[in-house]
């Protein structure tokens, strides 16, 4: 046990960038996590102006695919809530994603219903029941169900989808569902472009908020405690296994909303936008990134599919070798991704009490 | 009685952990639960807490069967416990290993929103002062010393104002000290709570509490006061035997 503990207190100033934050007395301490408190928004802000700015600066086409990252920026924020918060190996998002693209695709084809206001809610309400019905299934038993049980169930979902798109003639088979009518609100049509692609900010930008301010709630506080000890907080009686199931359904919803404005933006669905392949993208880019942090989601998604857009222009033959090696590069040497390069493990974890902690101080400094 | 465990047997394969264990606990009373290495000490508290489910036999608390509640429905009964190995969350401030505990009832509601936040602060800080680590409310857990680290685990197990409190080894590790110090810190809580200590330190055991059971190759040896046990021949012979 003692060896244990040695290993905690060594990994955490390791986690830190070799700070001397644990050793440091206690005002010191508290200094450095006023002070770390910044970085936090100011890399926020400057992934905005930058997100903002794109669109003024990139070339048509370039616009067309920062539309798609974005997108897929907003299904990364769902696997991270999902396993960066929550610590749910999900490895089968892709499900929620694409069988909202499915769904919206559907409407679109036999139904004629593009409105923007029924599409993108039908898709988040497709991604939810999905995400409700295999979460109930592999999260909510009577006692608390295995990782590996949880993780090959969400493989196994999101593997046989694809297999029964592939084989579904309604679907389309393996050529999925080809020429999607465009989004419409009344007469108006998005098309690829820079509308779409502030459209699609402004989404993200408004589930951002929303996962922030979940995150950083009591409820938030609850995850970090799920995410680092289940059992510990079922001893304190959480129901811990509903907490599961909920993040898991509300990650269910962005996925599926990211996944219809996926299958509206590049105007076809196929097979793949369910499988293992994107459900394992998604892993890769939080991972990247950074998981537990809102905005390494968004950044290792933007960096991943950067960067294998370059790589794939430059070096059309051995890119995916390149861009592997990158990404275990950074799991191996960077576990808490890109973001750790700035963010320190305490402002990272965040505090939950932090407006009652100003008060506090207020009152101990108050003479 | 506030907890009644009858008759308890737990099989691990060919292993008999407990075979018909008993243990009795009134309200606002210290029990001490001794016996050597491998009486299956551990085991009846795992029984009790509900991390492990007993081959046979049946726990009641508060006159309620509580045999196959799972641990979240024996917390929200007023049950709690302290594991043997500490597990405060390390990443987390203490302030907020302590709210992290004292939430643990709020409704999904109100941890959305955030509104019992305001409300607990009082009763977190209460916690840690009472608890000695208050100077330390915004340090993260990982930080603090083996000893501090269970007070601070002791906290959070009393932070929901349980009925029932169950302290595995908790003075594991500590120095003389340290120790002194932990059983300071238990006193008051008697007021309001009955506490089951597994403790290998008997002076530790026989300075807090009022009531011993022995337990000796998964059966009860002996049960009764302090004086009682300790006047006990066959007691005094397995610990001699042992040492």
């Amino acid at each position: 046990m003692p060896k244990a503990m040695g290993a905690v207190k060594q990994a955490v100033p390791a986690e830190i960038g070799g700070e001397t934050h644990v050793a440091t007395g206690s005002s010191r301490t508290a200094a450095k996590v006023v002070a770390g408190r910044k970085v936090l928004p100011i890399v926020e802000g400057v992934v905005l102006v930058a997100a903002l700015l794109a669109p003024l600066v990139l070339q048509d086409y370039l616009t067309v695919f920062a539309t798609r990252v974005i997108i897929l920026a907003l299904f990364a924020l769902s696997f991270d809530l999902v396993w960066g918060y929550a610590g749910i190996m999900s490895f089968g998002q892709a499900l929620f994603f694409g069988s909202a693209g499915y769904g919206v695709a559907l409407l679109a084809r036999d139904l004629d219903i593009t409105n923007i206001f029924v599409v993108l809610p039908a898709g988040t309400l497709i991604g939810l029941t999905f995400a409700l019905l295999l979460g109930g299934f592999l999260l909510l038993g009577r006692h608390p169900s295995s990782v590996i049980f949880v993780s090959l169930g969400t493989l196994t979902g999101s593997y046989a989808a694809d297999r029964l798109a592939r084989g579904w003639y309604y679907l389309g088979g393996q050529n999925g569902i080809p020429s999607i009518a465009p989004m419409s609100l009344g007469g108006y049509e998005f098309s690829e472009g820079p509308t779409f692609y502030y459209l699609v900010l402004g989404i993200l930008v408004v589930v951002y908020l929303l996962c922030r301010f979940l995150v950083r709630s009591q409820f938030g506080l609850a995850l970090a405690g799920l995410r680092e000890n289940e059992q510990r907080i079922a001893f304190f009686g959480y129901k811990a296994q509903h907490l599961k199931a909920i993040i898991f359904a509300i990650g269910g919803a962005i996925a599926g909303l990211a996944g219809s404005l996926y299958a509206f933006h590049e105007g076809f669905v196929w097979p793949n936008m369910v499988g293992v392949v994107v459900s394992t993208q998604v892993v890769l880019y939080v991972l990247f990134g950074g998981s537990g942090t809102l905005i390494g989601a968004v950044i290792g998604t933007v960096i991943v599919e950067g960067v294998s857009f370059w790589l794939s222009d430059n070096y059309r033959d051995i890119w995916p070798i390149i861009l592997g090696l990158l990404l275990l590069l950074v799991i191996l040497f960077r576990p808490l991704g890109l973001i750790s390069f700035v963010l320190g493990e305490r402002e990272r974890v965040g505090s939950f009490g932090a407006k009652v902690k100003e008060n506090f101080k207020e009152k101990r400094n108050a003479p | 009685m506030l907890l009644e465990a009858a008759g308890i047997k737990k099989v691990f394969g060919k292993l008999t952990a407990l075979d018909g264990a008993a243990l009795t606990v009134g309200e606002n009373e210290f029990h001490g639960l001794i016996g050597p290495n491998g009486s299956g000490k551990s085991t009846l508290m795992k029984c009790i807490a509900g991390a492990e489910v007993p081959t046979q036999g049946k726990v009641s608390f508060v006159n309620t069967d509580i045999t196959a509640f799972t641990p979240t429905e024996r917390a929200r009964a007023g049950m709690s416990l302290k594991f043997q190995i500490t597990s405060v969350l390390p990443t987390l401030t203490l302030y907020d290993n302590i709210l992290l505990a004292l939430q643990a009832q709020s409704s999904l509601f109100d941890l959305v929103f955030s509104r019992t936040r305001g409300a607990l602060h009082d009763q977190v800080m209460t916690m840690l002062t009472q608890f000695r680590l208050a100077d330390r409310a915004f340090d993260a857990a990982a930080a603090l010393s083996h000893g501090q680290q269970q007070w601070l685990e002791i906290a959070m197990a009393l932070a929901g104002k349980p009925k029932l409190l169950l302290l595995d080894e908790p003075t594991g590790g500590m120095s003389l000290e340290e120790r002194r110090v932990t059983g300071e810190l238990l006193q008051p809580i008697k007021k309001h709570c009955s506490l089951v200590i597994v403790e290998h330190d008997l002076d530790f055991i026989r300075d807090i509490c009022d009531r011993l059971t022995v337990l000796d190759q998964g059966k009860v040896l002996a049960s009764g006061t302090v004086s009682e046990i300790q006047a006990n021949k066959s007691v005094q012979e397995i610990y001699l035997r042992r040492a």
